[in-house]
């Protein structure tokens, strides 16, 4: 094993060593913010799964994320139950929900099917308030933030956090290994070339809608872990800008890889903020500037770009050792 | 049957404008295969402008048409220093940056002319008239006849002149039409130029009707997208169809559904779109593509 493989491989580890410190280190509103990180890192996995890797260009996942949320909330509001099973029961509908919606999203490709997810994404916040008796309307549903089990000397704010980056690790642990095994191949050989994949054996649609399913879920757990975190729920924070906010976040940390859904997460969540902070008047300009500027640096992500310092910087040492 | 027969017509106005939108979104995909997200904003940018002009005393129609040439100057250099770079890479690269220029174009013309909402002249008279029980307000038809006339317009363009025959072989084959002397990269950018100007036309359509302010065009260019994937991506007439289309039957639907009242409207167009999609991949009128293996 070259030194730089010894490298990489030790970057994993490093980063949940740095994250399990940040809650000893930071104030509560910085840690809730970095709680945001974990559960955007986790719907970026989940769309970029689906639109990186299979190359199904979603605009609707909100839709999933407010199914996770909204799962989660009425669960504990109407049922009483705890919060802890709220998580794999939102995984685990948003799967069904997104499987069932893979089926007919079949049929179409690239920018129908972008518009057609977008037109589910619209629909959220109406559906939602339509259904007052059950979703509270555009009041919404007040929760509680959950408690931390006692003898652990946690606050609230800490717990949560310690829970989603467990959620992190594990989702993404497991992501990593669905896609680097067979069915992963499948999955971007049906992005690559569809027509030479069925060739070879692989069954497109099913592949297709599992992978739309197994999308959704992973937004579904995020949406699930933000009701939790944010202790409340609403029709409106669930709006199409939501959706167009996780398509910027996998674009700009970059597509078809798994480390792209940190940086896109730690993008969406703080950029905005900086943008606020340098001009109060036109934030937003300020924000569109950036996102142009990075996508002319970074045409593939802030992923990409470091893969390809990292092939240069490791051939450059090959080349150091073997001459 | 006269509630009837006044629902479609309104249907018919909003749908015009819909559908004026969703032609700009059309040319711009025909031109360059991007879909612009920005078009609403610019189309409402553009509208300030014209505002801007009519406030200093400028007649209507002179600040109508020096809106339009700005509007086309504006598309041309904005395809020319901003999507230029990013030509090449991956689409959502470049839906990437359409986004962020959604977002500058509303944020300045929110810091520039605030978010109150303006009330913004209409070039036709304001007295609705009356054919049989029936009532059509002078600005909704008005808007509709500008509206078909630039859909005319476009049409003779690109079917009968040089310049149009050259945009449609730079957009189907750019290798080809590139060796046949055809300058590739300014078809492009003219394509850029011409939706501008078609949704600054939009734009001061729209604006009589739901006041001037920097969102004015989000609902709208939401109808739009589900205008232009109903009718067919590839095909401007569908598109315009498909603003008509979704118009009346938001209206109707609305009207005549009880459960449904204004409250899922939207929801309505949006499934009805969505069926129609699952029966016609690609849109009502739009041509299927067909790969090559």
């Amino acid at each position: 094993m070259s030194r730089a493989q010894g490298w990489r491989r030790a970057i994993a580890p490093a980063t949940i060593a740095i994250a399990c410190a940040l809650p000893f280190l930071l104030s509560n509103f910085r840690l809730f913010q970095f709680t945001q990180v974990g559960i955007y890192a986790i719907a970026l996995l989940g769309l970029n799964i689906l639109t990186g890797y299979n190359g199904q260009i979603s605009l609707g996942h909100g839709a999933f994320y407010a199914l996770g949320a909204y799962t989660t909330a009425i669960m504990i509001d109407k049922w009483n139950v705890a919060y802890g099973w709220t998580i794999p029961v939102a995984g685990l509908l948003c799967l069904a929900v997104g499987f069932l919606f893979g089926i007919p999203a079949l049929r179409l490709e690239g920018l129908y099917l972008a518009l057609a997810t977008f037109a589910l994404a619209l629909a959220v916040p109406q559906i939602l308030k339509y259904f007052e008796h059950w979703t509270g309307g555009s009041q919404g549903i007040v929760l509680s933030k959950p408690d931390p089990p006692r003898g652990l000397g946690l606050s609230p704010d800490q717990w949560l956090y310690f829970v989603t980056l467990g959620v992190v690790v594990v989702l993404f642990v497991l992501g990593a290994n669905l896609l680097r095994g067979r069915t992963g191949r499948a999955i971007v050989a049906i992005r690559d070339n569809p027509i030479a994949a069925q060739a070879m054996g692989v069954n497109g649609a099913l592949y297709k809608s599992l992978t739309f399913g197994v999308s959704a879920a992973y937004t579904g757990v995020a949406g699930a872990l933000s009701a939790l975190a944010i202790a409340f729920v609403a029709p409106d924070a669930f709006n199409v800008f939501l959706s167009i906010t996780f398509l910027v976040g996998i674009v700009i940390g970059g597509l078809a890889s798994i480390s792209g859904a940190i940086f896109g997460a730690l993008f969406i969540q703080f950029v905005p903020n900086w943008a606020q902070e340098i001009s109060k008047a036109a934030p937003w300009a300020i924000y569109g500037i950036f996102l142009i500027v990075f996508m002319y640096v970074m045409p593939r992500g802030i992923a990409g770009s470091l893969r390809l310092a990292w092939t240069r910087l490791a051939r450059v040492g090959g080349t150091g050792r073997t001459g | 049957m006269e509630i009837f027969v006044q629902q479609v017509v309104s249907g018919l106005a909003t749908g015009g404008i819909y559908g004026s939108v969703a032609l700009a979104l059309v040319m711009i995909y025909q031109a360059t295969d991007v879909v612009n997200f920005a078009q609403g904003e610019m189309a409402m940018f553009s509208t300030y402008l014209a505002w801007s002009m009519l406030n200093a005393g400028v007649p209507y129609w002179a600040a109508f048409f020096a809106t339009l040439a700005v509007a086309f100057v504006g598309g041309l250099l904005i395809e020319r220093v901003v999507i230029r770079p990013v030509e090449n890479a991956p689409v959502l690269t470049v839906v990437i940056v359409c986004i962020g220029l959604l977002v500058i174009f509303n944020s300045v013309a929110g810091w520039l002319y605030s978010y109150i909402q303006k009330p913004f002249p209409s070039p036709f008279p304001e007295k609705p008239f009356k054919i049989g029980d029936v009532f059509f307000g002078a600005h909704d038809l008005g808007a509709l006849g500008v509206t078909l006339l630039v859909l005319l317009f476009l049409y003779v363009f690109f079917r009968y002149t040089t310049l149009g025959l050259a945009m449609r072989a730079a957009a189907q084959n750019p290798v080809s039409s590139r060796l046949c002397g055809i300058r590739v990269g300014w078809m492009l950018a003219l394509g850029w130029g011409f939706a501008a100007l078609v949704g600054a036309v939009a734009g001061m359509m729209i604006a009589p009707i739901v006041f001037l302010d920097p969102n004015m065009m989000s609902g709208i260019l939401i109808y739009a997208f589900a205008s232009a994937t109903l009718g067919g991506f590839t095909s401007p007439g569908g598109a315009v169809l498909g603003g008509l289309i979704v118009g009346v039957v938001e209206n109707l639907v609305g009207t005549y559904v009880r459960f449904i009242g204004t409250e899922l409207k939207l929801t309505v167009a949006l499934a009805m779109i969505l069926i129609v999609l699952l029966v016609r991949p690609s849109g009502l009128f739009g041509r299927a593509t067909v790969h090559r293996v």
